[in-house]
Formats: structure tokens, C-alpha cells, sequence
């Protein structure tokens, strides 16, 4: 596994739940149990799940923005939770995370120039000096001209913003870029653009992305491997092909035939979930898919499915497969 | 429906004419009368739409008692059973609920059961299912599909999504800045979209199962409102962009299967119609 540029195993993410006068902990939100998963170089990995599945927190946790309750994660082989805080800081630059909405992530009164080279500086990677000459490559890569370096963020629109926040990620010169959502907030036109812009940045560079959607589309646009979560467990993985062509986890089945296809005359078989996602604070016995689908049987609400190959490196966690 | 308030909602001209009457020209009361009773309407955020002081029962019996004129317990019965119909279970305690208990596809629902509870015959749906996950959507724009069938409702449903247009929509009309730039029955729409936008839109979307190298993508952003021109709003996107554009509006015209377009493209053959 020496090859992975990410490697997670056995991930888990627990919060607590505080109640009453004392704060006491009276139970935990498992946010994220027991996931493995392992990113290799140049490649596009996307996690896919509704919301509150925790896929969001599998980013923060994979980089270690937040601290883990129990697993490993290892970025080119190193362990980051054994790293000191100095030596974390010191790989930062190589891992890069783009939020959804970059709005909120940029401060209002910070012009954009300053805020794309503010890492650089933090980082000591370049001199006062160079930082100019630095920004305005990487605005010209995002798609964005030098004149914009001198602009409030409020004086951009939204998929202008995304491009800002890549180009943040970006000037470090990362290895790994974990985006969270980066097209949902967008219109499709828009989208569109940014795709392709994250397309070719990873052409040109040899970006490896962690790509985090809930859009089954765009997935199967941009990535070669995808994990599909559901309540904090990984379901279902494999390849972009095997998991379109041949879906096996009934959640899976049902996600392919919710999204809706912009061809009105295709007549598809519709699987249509019934109920809720239940809470994670209080997430249902056994297979925890099992208040939802279609197929469950006794055995599913007793036993939790083991996370295994069913062949062609193609994952699952079902006991009817 | 008149819900943008006055002054910035005075409406500039035309007519919206609903069962042959102007509503621009009915009274205060006459259009309260019709609002939620013969045309409602429901919202992207359910959140922020329901009122979070007053139980889900309040708000569903509401509209029964004002428009249709129902006591309370006849409306907390009915409010019972529209809750049933939008698919909840366990209504007697749903009832009780305050909007912050339930979770959003229930609100929506349960914005939906509001909407219905005067069987209204047109259905106003506004984003109705942006905010929720997919599979909580394909839930929702099947309830609304069978309420359509099973009650004659007609929907006017407003999205972006070009994938819910496709499942939902008989009659599509597409809009740029403001103009309707494309209208027709949704089949020859998606098949043969003629308006340089709506062929723009089709082809940015990636769609399941349908692989490309790179999206196609409309160049630049849509135009600030306030810098409008005389010209076609789209022109400076437009990769058909003739001199014309530039310089004049085109009218909305008919072409020969019916589809409406308004683009000078089509002129030539609209023109012969015509």
C-alpha cells in the first residue's frame, strides 16, 4: 500500500452528544465508523452520499483538520496523527482543501491578491517580493486575469469565487486537493466551466483530488474510483465503471435511479426509497440501510455487513450481495 | 401571485389571467380569496417558510378554516389525514410538532400538504426540491406527480434543474436575463433545442451514463440586470453572435413544429411562417 498518495484505514469520527446542567456526554454521533479507503497518485476519488452521511468530515478528518477518534491516515506513508503540530504545519502546503462555498471561506475585506498569497507567506515558501509574480500565474491558470488581484471578494460572482478558492489551493503547489462540494452552489452553465477547470489542473499538474459531491454526475464526470457512504460506513466502492454499470448495494441502486436525466422520453425503473435518512446520533441496528431498503430480511437488522470484494476490486457491504 | 410588495413589486404591464380573470385588476380580498385556495405555492426552504412558533397542526388547519370555512376539529381531522397523504406516519404526533423537530424532506412535505389542503387548482412549486438529497427529491416529485394525475392539478414547477424538467414538465419555457428565450413541449425541447442558450444548458450538464472528454461550457457569466442593452442579452455568450445581436432585441417567434424561439438565427424560417 506503500504506492497510495492517501491512505486511510479504519477511520472513525465520533462526536458527542452533551446534554443537561453538567454538559455530561450522553452519547455519540458516529460521524464516521470504521472507513478505509486509499487515494493513489493522479487519481480522482469521489465520495458520494447524502447529507449527514459524513463524507464532509471523512475530508476534515483525512487531513487531519480535526482529530480523529480511532484509525490511521497516512499521507506518502507518513502517519499525520503521529506528526507533531510543527511538522503537520510543514506538510500543509501539500494538502489543499476547497470548500463549497469559497464566500464564506474569504474575508470580505482582504483584497483577493493578498488573500491567494497569504499561505505562501505563512509558509515561507516565497519572499514579499515574489509573491506577486506567483499570484498572478495561478489566477492566469484558474482562469482569472492579474487585474483581478487587486478586487474585494464581494465584486466577483460565484463561479469567479470558486476559482479564487482553487487558486488559493492551488499557489501551494499541492499534492493532494480534498474538495468539499465544490460545484453544488453553482449554476449549471458555470459548473460546467469549473469541471473542466479541475479537469485540466489535474492534466497539467498531476493533481490527486478527494472530490466530495452528493451529485452522481459530476461524480462519474471527474472521478475513476468512488465510495458511496451512507450514515458514516462506506457501502459500496469501486471504479467509476463497475459502480455506474453494475451497481450491488441496493442504496447504490437507489441513488443511480433518483437522479433525474435531463431526456424526457427515457422510461427508467425507479426505485424510490421510502422514509427518512435516519439520525446518526441514533442510527438503526444491523445494517443501517436496513429502514430504507426494499430488500432487508431479518438478517439485516441483526447483523452489520462486512466490507468486502466481490470481485474486480469491487467493494461492498451488503449481505445480499 | 402578488407577493412582492409594493413598491418594487408594482408590476409594469400585462396581464396574468387565471380562469379568464385579470388577478392584476381583482380586489385585496377578491385575490386573498384565491391565494392558497385556488393557487398556492410552495418554496425551496421549507425551514423558513413555516412559521416556527405555531405546530405543524396550526399551520396545516389554517387555510381549511379560512378558506374553506372548516371548525377546528374539523380541520385538525383533516389536517390528520392530509399528513397521511403526503406519506408520514404517525400524524397524531406530527401534529403536535414544531417545525425545527422535523427533518427537511418532511417540512417540504408537509409544505406540500398546506399547499394541496384547499385543493388548489394550480400548484406554484418554486424550487421545490433544490434543498433536498436525491433520493428524498425522487420521493417528492412522485408525490406531486400523482397528485397531478389523481387530482387534475395543473403545476407550474420553477427550477433549474434540467433533469427535473425532463421528468416532470409537459411544456417547457426557458428563461435568459429576464425574456423567455425558448418555449415548447418538453419532448422536442430537449431533443431539438433550438435557442443558442438552451443548447448551451443541455450541453454544460453532465448526464449519467453519458461520458465526455470535457463539458461543453457557455463562455463568460449571465449580465448584471442593471446593465441591460438594446441588444440580445445573450449575445456577448453566443458563439452564433451575428451583428444584429448586437444592436436589437429579438421578438419571441413561432416556427413551424410550434416551438417558440427568440433568436435571430431563426428568422428566415419563423419569417416564412409568419
Amino acid at each position: 500500500m506503500s504506492e497510495a498518495l492517501l491512505d486511510i484505514r479504519h477511520l472513525k469520527k465520533y462526536f458527542p452528544v452533551k446534554s443537561g446542567l453538567f454538559s455530561r456526554t450522553v452519547g455519540h454521533v458516529k460521524a464516521v465508523d470504521d472507513i478505509s479507503f486509499a487515494i493513489r497518485p493522479g487519481e480522482t476519488f469521489g465520495l458520494v452520499g447524502e447529507s449527514g452521511s459524513g463524507k464532509s468530515t471523512v475530508g476534515r478528518t483525512a487531513i487531519r483538520l480535526m482529530d480523529k477518534t480511532a484509525g490511521d491516515v497516512h499521507f506518502q506513508g507518513i502517519d499525520l496523527y503521529e506528526l507533531s503540530e510543527q511538522k503537520l504545519r510543514r506538510l500543509r502546503p501539500r494538502m489543499q482543501l476547497i470548500f463549497q462555498d469559497p464566500y464564506s471561506s474569504l474575508n470580505p475585506r482582504v483584497r483577493i491578491g493578498d488573500a491567494i498569497g497569504e499561505a505562501l507567506l505563512d509558509h515561507e515558501l516565497a519572499s514579499p517580493a515574489e509573491v506577486r509574480e506567483q499570484v498572478q500565474d495561478v489566477l492566469a491558470s484558474c482562469g482569472l486575469s492579474s487585474y483581478h488581484m487587486d478586487r474585494f471578494p464581494h465584486e466577483f460572482s460565484g463561479g469567479q469565487r470558486q476559482r479564487i478558492g482553487i487558486a488559493r489551493a492551488l499557489i501551494l503547489n499541492p499534492d493532494l486537493i480534498i474538495a468539499d462540494e465544490p460545484v453544488s452552489a453553482l449554476d449549471v452553465s458555470i459548473q460546467a466551466q469549473i469541471i473542466n477547470l479541475f479537469s485540466h489542473l489535474q492534466e497539467t499538474r498531476g493533481l490527486t483530488y478527494l472530490f466530495i459531491s452528493h451529485d452522481l454526475s459530476v461524480v462519474e464526470h471527474l472521478c475513476s474510483t468512488i465510495g458511496v457512504m451512507y450514515l458514516g460506513s462506506m457501502v459500496e466502492k469501486a471504479s467509476r465503471d463497475e459502480l455506474f454499470l453494475h451497481p450491488l448495494h441496493p442504496y447504490t441502486k437507489a441513488l443511480l435511479s433518483a437522479v433525474p436525466v435531463p431526456i424526457p422520453k427515457l422510461k427508467r425503473e425507479r426505485i424510490v426509497l421510502k422514509g427518512d435518512i435516519p439520525s446518526p446520533a441514533n442510527p438503526p441496528s444491523g445494517c443501517k440501510f436496513h429502514t430504507r431498503c426494499p430488500f432487508a430480511e431479518k438478517r439485516c437488522r441483526e447483523e452489520i455487513p462486512v466490507f468486502r470484494d466481490a470481485g474486480n476490486d469491487h467493494w461492498v457491504a451488503c449481505h445480499l450481495v | 401571485m402578488g407577493l412582492i410588495e409594493e413598491p418594487a413589486g408594482q408590476i409594469a404591464g400585462g396581464a396574468i389571467e387565471f380562469e379568464g380573470e385579470n388577478l392584476l385588476e381583482l380586489s385585496r380580498n377578491h385575490l386573498r380569496a384565491i391565494r392558497g385556495n385556488e393557487i398556492s405555492m410552495i418554496f425551496q426552504e421549507p425551514m423558513s417558510s413555516l412559521n416556527p412558533v405555531l405546530t405543524i397542526g396550526e399551520q396545516l388547519a389554517e387555510p381549511l378554516m379560512i378558506h374553506r370555512k372548516l371548525g377546528r376539529k374539523a380541520a385538525q381531522q383533516r389536517a390528520l389525514e392530509l399528513i397521511t397523504e403526503v406519506g408520514i406516519s404517525r400524524p397524531e404526533q406530527i401534529i403536535r410538532a414544531y417545525p425545527h423537530e422535523l427533518s427537511g424532506g418532511m417540512l417540504q412535505r408537509i409544505m406540500i400538504a398546506i399547499a394541496i389542503s384547499c385543493e388548489p387548482k394550480l400548484l406554484i412549486a418554486d424550487e421545490p426540491t433544490t434543498a433536498l438529497d436525491v433520493t428524498i427529491q425522487a420521493q417528492i416529485l412522485d408525490m406531486l406527480r400523482s397528485f397531478r394525475e389523481d387530482r387534475g392539478m395543473s403545476i407550474l414547477l420553477i427550477t433549474h434543474d434540467l433533469g427535473v424538467v425532463a421528468e416532470m414538465a409537459d411544456y417547457v419555457i426557458v428563461m435568459y436575463s429576464g425574456k423567455v428565450v425558448e418555449e415548447g413541449g418538453v419532448v422536442e425541447l430537449f431533443e431539438h433545442p433550438r435557442h443558442p442558450y438552451t443548447q448551451g444548458l443541455l450541453r454544460s450538464k453532465p448526464v449519467m451514463n453519458q461520458r465526455q472528454k470535457a463539458l461543453y461550457s457557455i463562455p463568460g457569466y449571465v449580465p448584471n440586470p442593471l446593465e441591460l442593452t438594446a441588444s440580445c442579452y445573450f449575445h456577448d455568450r453566443c458563439e452564433h453572435c451575428m451583428d444584429i445581436c448586437r444592436e436589437r432585441q429579438p421578438p419571441l417567434r413561432e416556427l413551424d413544429n410550434g416551438q417558440k424561439t427568440a433568436c435571430w438565427l431563426y428568422e428566415k424560417e419563423a419569417a416564412v411562417h409568419v
